[in-house]
């Protein structure tokens, strides 16, 4: 593996900060009783996609965690390694895409989508339960109907809430290069 | 402000331990109890764990807060779990006994209930233990610790500018959300899905593009007080292993490899009483 | 070899997003052990010159250099950024982004971790340089358990264990209260006394880093030096006037009473500055002749705050405690006090982020503490510090509109009212263009904008001018006053002693939670007493007068205000 760079290491840094207090803090209910819509996953998504899989998954990884943590009920490991697969997969079909120098075109727009509800199906309808299974011998049938549900979700808030950030994101570059592309 | 971390500054064994000596013992404990669904077992360890977090120094009341919380959590899962899979029991120790006598898909049966009593000894016997660690553990410690135990360095840095920041990021959420309102964002359930999600993005947009920035300068902070520089870097926040270190760490292996060899002997992780 | 410990010869740099260059043909050396303060105004280069000097460029910026950079004699392209980062230490502005530890200790090791120090050797280092800028009682202190000054002490400190032949300071006021801010400028002083290194500070506000000597200014614009020369001379010639860079007050009243400023005056600091009995009885006869402007303040009382108290929930203290404040329409009144005082508090409590434990606040006679936060922003408005914080839209017209969107007003309301505002904003003929193709000052007028369409009589704004230059800072105010004169009732929160001096009509002082003044600009910057509890600063305009025997120096501070405002700015606005 290359070695990381600073700024990705801080991205990592800010980025599971930020995905930590969406998490933990902010409560926006959703269709079904009883669960929040996170947020978290649409910035997780976002990092994803301006830093890297590497980012992604060590954001997830380590954001998830913490959430998990300050709960005191233990570390649902299962579910944290699905927010990091989420990440991976996520920041990994969107690797070509060049947020940082302001482009998101319209198929950036269906690279990145596609990227997140691949991710969120990986993560959620394949890893979670089945790591549910393996770890804490849960009720197959349970699981795998949370981790529908979950990534119904998850793909809906993923698909409006990073998807507005990365325009707006592009958007806020100033283009100065593009100005030399005019002839 | 929450703080991740509850570390509470008091004297007592499980203090003099070094953080990574904690996080060691945490995962080697977790995976031991996590590994086995055997009652015997999970009761001792249960009993120990509530023994530790007595000689912890740590009360009741320090962690009120988060037992509430864990409390909520098990509760619904074990509703989930019944309601979705009353016969989970059943299938896992392969007998029915009805405890009463109404026998249809809902009704109650030992084996349902024993496997609820499992579920939760396990809790019983690692909450305790995270609690531990959570308010015993010094957080500057938490990233010398996890690059002791061979998390690299960049990883672990990254793990405690997470810590350094979240009660800036979180502060910052709190005032860009109060000034959006101001302005008639809302996120309540009186509105639909897609309109809520719009609002958040609001609060969102704001907050990630100050977030770049940031990101920006504090990479720049660091580069220029030469981090990344060394393949290893010294921590000033790290202890040395002294003996109890050792030792903790030698009896929590024991402790894993107990669960291993019960896993063997009764040939699963399952200690079936039924049959 | 020379004694130059960095140099540049014709030197220039491009970015590489950038159509033409930054820098342009700079010649300039910094001697051991010398002091140098690099001024100008936003955008002439001064923060590109930063990066040159510290390494950031060539390594994290790309770009094209012409011309050759010297550090310690050897190219910086050819060193590496950890090689430089060890000759020159850099202090950057934000001083939360630099403070990466989790403690005061943990973060001044930070550079002697990376360079692998064993443990015993750290400890002690970091004791010695803790002691050295006297922070060594806060070392086991959390970011948000110090104040804005210890925070930059500490940034200071980690700097210092690198034994740096180069102190960076990159804007080292911009976030300080006055007191603070003065106490930093001397700290600097004496930090390269005790370890001779050399030092260089970025800083637009000159009068307030000459507060101790320098031994060369360099004077920046578009890129390019202007001149390089000491202080005593730069302020005798017309140098920072025509680059838009502000002198100091005492230099700018002596040539409105006709004094001649020479180099041979050392006019750089006043205590030293050599006034004739002659030059003195001018600035009596300039006092004598120039006509008082007195205002006479509405009693149409707005925003009234009585007995108002708020704590934070953990912390067992309160913030604010027993505050009284009335707001009279057509105002434009300053809120100033130390970071921590209260008064970014007390806004807080007044739009309803917060909710007072004990205290009323009426508006218009009406009790406003049961209006919602929305409701009361169509009352008073609140403008945060950092218009980044606001913006969430990608056009100005959709910002400027979003807050009317929301609350479900017809569509040909909107389009009239978001006209309306950016007419008054300056912004009409920019409606269509994204927000990120604007300046600073810009993005703060959409922001302004997107509050006043919601309708308020009244805004709030916390540190309109924090980081701006004086040509910025101008702007924004002279805007700010224009609203003002459309009948919008205006209050600033600041630590600007120059904003409330020029541009308050009446000021009220918070300090430690309680209001401690309530008086006009003048009376206060003059009042020892209140300056020493809120940590403010007198203004130089004061020692002048003291230094001229004037009896009345407040009367003195008032004059020079209602001059400058109805004869100096006048004449620059026609």
């Amino acid at each position: 593996m290359k070695k990381l760079s600073v700024k990705t290491i801080v991205a990592i840094g800010i980025g599971a900060a930020l995905f930590f207090v969406l998490g933990r803090f902010v409560a926006i209910p959703s269709p079904v009783p009883n669960t929040n819509i996170s947020l978290q996953y649409g910035i997780l998504a976002f990092i994803a996609a301006v830093f890297g899989p590497v980012a992604g998954v060590l954001a997830g990884l380590i954001g998830h965690f913490f959430i998990d943590f300050s709960y005191g009920w233990g570390v649902w490991w299962s579910w944290v390694i699905a927010s990091a697969v989420f990440g991976l997969v996520s920041g990994l079909v969107t690797m070509k895409l060049n947020l940082d120098e302001g482009e998101f075109s319209s198929k950036s727009l269906l690279v990145f989508n596609g990227g997140q509800i691949l991710g969120h199906i990986v993560a959620w309808v394949v890893v979670a339960p089945v790591l549910d299974i393996l770890m804490y011998a849960e009720p197959a049938n349970k699981v795998f109907l949370q981790g529908v549900v979950s990534a119904i979700l998850n793909i809906v808030t993923t698909a409006i809430v990073g998807t507005i950030l990365c325009i707006a994101y592009a958007k806020a570059i100033p283009k100065a290069g593009s100005l030399t592309e005019e002839d | 402000m929450t703080n991740l971390f509850n570390y509470i500054e008091r004297k007592s064994a499980i203090h003099n331990l070094t953080g990574a000596t904690k996080l060691i013992c945490l995962m080697l404990w977790s995976f031991a109890a996590m590994g086995t669904y055997d009652t015997r077992y999970l009761a001792v360890l249960s009993l120990l764990s509530m023994v530790l977090f007595k000689i912890g120094h740590i009360r009741i009341k320090d962690v009120s807060f988060m037992l509430g919380f864990t409390a909520v959590f098990l509760l619904l899962n074990t509703v989930l779990v019944y309601l979705f899979s009353p016969l989970h029991g059943t299938e896992i120790y392969g007998t029915t006994t009805y405890l009463t006598a109404y026998h249809g898909y809902f009704a109650p049966t030992a084996e349902q209930l024993f496997y609820h009593l499992n579920y939760w000894l396990k809790y019983l016997a690692t909450i305790p233990i995270i609690l531990l660690f959570v308010c015993t553990t010094n957080p500057s410690e938490f990233a010398a610790s996890l690059n002791r135990i061979g998390v690299s360095y960049s990883v672990a840095y990254s793990v405690a500018l997470a810590l350094r920041y979240i009660p800036d990021v979180q502060h910052q959420y709190y005032e860009i959300s109060k000034a959006s309102q101001a302005r008639g964002v809302e996120m309540s359930k009186k509105e639909s899905l897609v309109h809520r999600l719009k609002a958040a993005s609001a609060i969102l947009v704001p907050l990630i593009l100050t977030s770049m920035s940031r990101i920006e300068v504090i990479s720049n902070a660091m580069e220029l007080r030469g981090f990344g520089k060394n393949k290893k870097r010294t921590w000033y926040m790290e202890r040395p292993f002294r003996v109890w270190d050792y030792l903790c760490m030698v009896i929590c292996v024991g402790l894993l490899a107990i669960t291993l060899v019960l896993n063997h002997v009764n040939g699963g992780r399952f200690y079936n009483p039924f049959q | 070899m020379t004694d130059n410990i960095i140099e540049f010869r014709d030197f220039g740099f491009q970015y590489k997003a950038q159509q033409s260059p930054t820098l342009y043909d700079i010649n300039f050396a910094v001697k051991k052990g010398e002091k140098v303060l690099i001024a100008g105004p936003s955008g002439c280069g001064k923060s590109t010159m930063v990066h040159c000097m510290n390494g950031l460029i060539p390594f994290s910026y790309n770009g094209t250099m012409t011309g050759s950079v010297t550090i310690a004699g050897k190219e910086t392209k050819d060193a590496s950024l950890f090689e430089i980062s060890h000759t020159v230490g850099t202090v950057l502005q934000d001083s939360d982004a630099q403070f990466v530890g989790m403690t005061v200790a943990e973060d001044i090791a930070f550079a002697l971790e990376n360079d692998c120090i064993p443990q015993p050797e750290m400890k002690e280092r970091v004791k010695q340089v803790a002691k050295m800028v006297n922070i060594g009682d806060f070392l086991s202190h959390a970011p948000s358990e110090v104040s804005g000054g210890q925070k930059q002490r500490v940034s200071v400190a980690g700097v210092l264990v690198d034994d740096v032949d180069v102190l960076l300071f990159d804007e080292p006021l911009a976030n300080l209260d006055p007191a603070t801010g003065k106490q930093a400028i001397e700290l600097i002083d004496e930090m390269q006394k005790q370890t001779g290194a050399a030092v260089i500070i970025i800083e637009h506000r000159i009068e307030d880093v000459l507060h101790c000597p320098v031994d060369r200014v360099v004077l920046m614009n578009e890129g390019r030096i202007v001149v390089d020369t000491s202080s005593d001379k730069l302020l005798s010639g017309d140098y920072l006037e025509r680059c838009g860079v502000r002198e100091p007050l005492y230099v700018t009243a002596l040539r409105y009473a006709g004094v001649e400023i020479t180099p041979e005056k050392h006019p750089s600091n006043l205590e030293t500055f050599a006034l004739t009995d002659e030059e003195k009885e001018k600035v009596h006869q300039w006092f004598k002749e120039v006509p008082s402007a007195v205002q006479q303040p509405s009693a149409d009382y707005m925003l009234q705050v009585a007995g108002v108290e708020f704590g934070y929930e953990k912390m067992m203290t309160s913030v604010l405690h027993d505050i009284s404040v009335d707001v009279r329409r057509g105002e434009m009144l300053a809120i100033v006090g130390t970071n921590g005082a209260g008064k970014s508090t007390f806004s807080k409590v007044v739009c309803g982020f917060e909710e007072p434990t004990k205290g009323s606040i009426t508006f218009c006679g009406e009790v406003f503490s049961t209006y919602s936060i929305k409701e009361r922003a169509e009352h008073v408005g609140y403008v945060m510090q950092n218009p980044n914080a606001m913006i969430s839209q990608v056009m100005i017209y959709d910002e400027v509109a979003f807050g009317l969107k929301n609350r479900g007003i017809p569509q040909d309301e909107i389009d009239r009212r978001v006209e309306e505002a950016l007419r008054v904003c300056g912004l009409w003929r920019m409606r269509k263009w994204p927000i990120s193709a604007l300046s600073f000052g810009q993005k703060k007028r959409v922001t302004i904008a997107s509050i006043l369409v919601l309708g308020p009589e009244m805004i709030i704004l916390d540190e309109p001018t924090a980081g701006q230059d004086y040509k910025h800072y101008t702007d924004i105010m002279e805007f700010l006053l224009e609203l003002h004169a459309k009948g919008i009732t205006i209050v600033m929160i600041t630590h600007d002693m120059h904003l409330m001096l020029e541009y308050a009509t009446r000021a009220v002082v918070f300090s430690h939670g309680r209001v401690i003044a309530d008086d006009t600009p003048a009376h206060i910057l003059t009042n020892p007493q209140i300056i020493e509890e809120a940590s403010l600063k007198e203004t130089s305009l004061y020692h002048l007068a003291m230094k001229c025997n004037l009896k009345d120096p407040t009367a003195f501070v008032q004059r020079f205000i209602d001059y400058e405002r109805n004869t100096a700015r006048h004449d620059e606005s026609v």
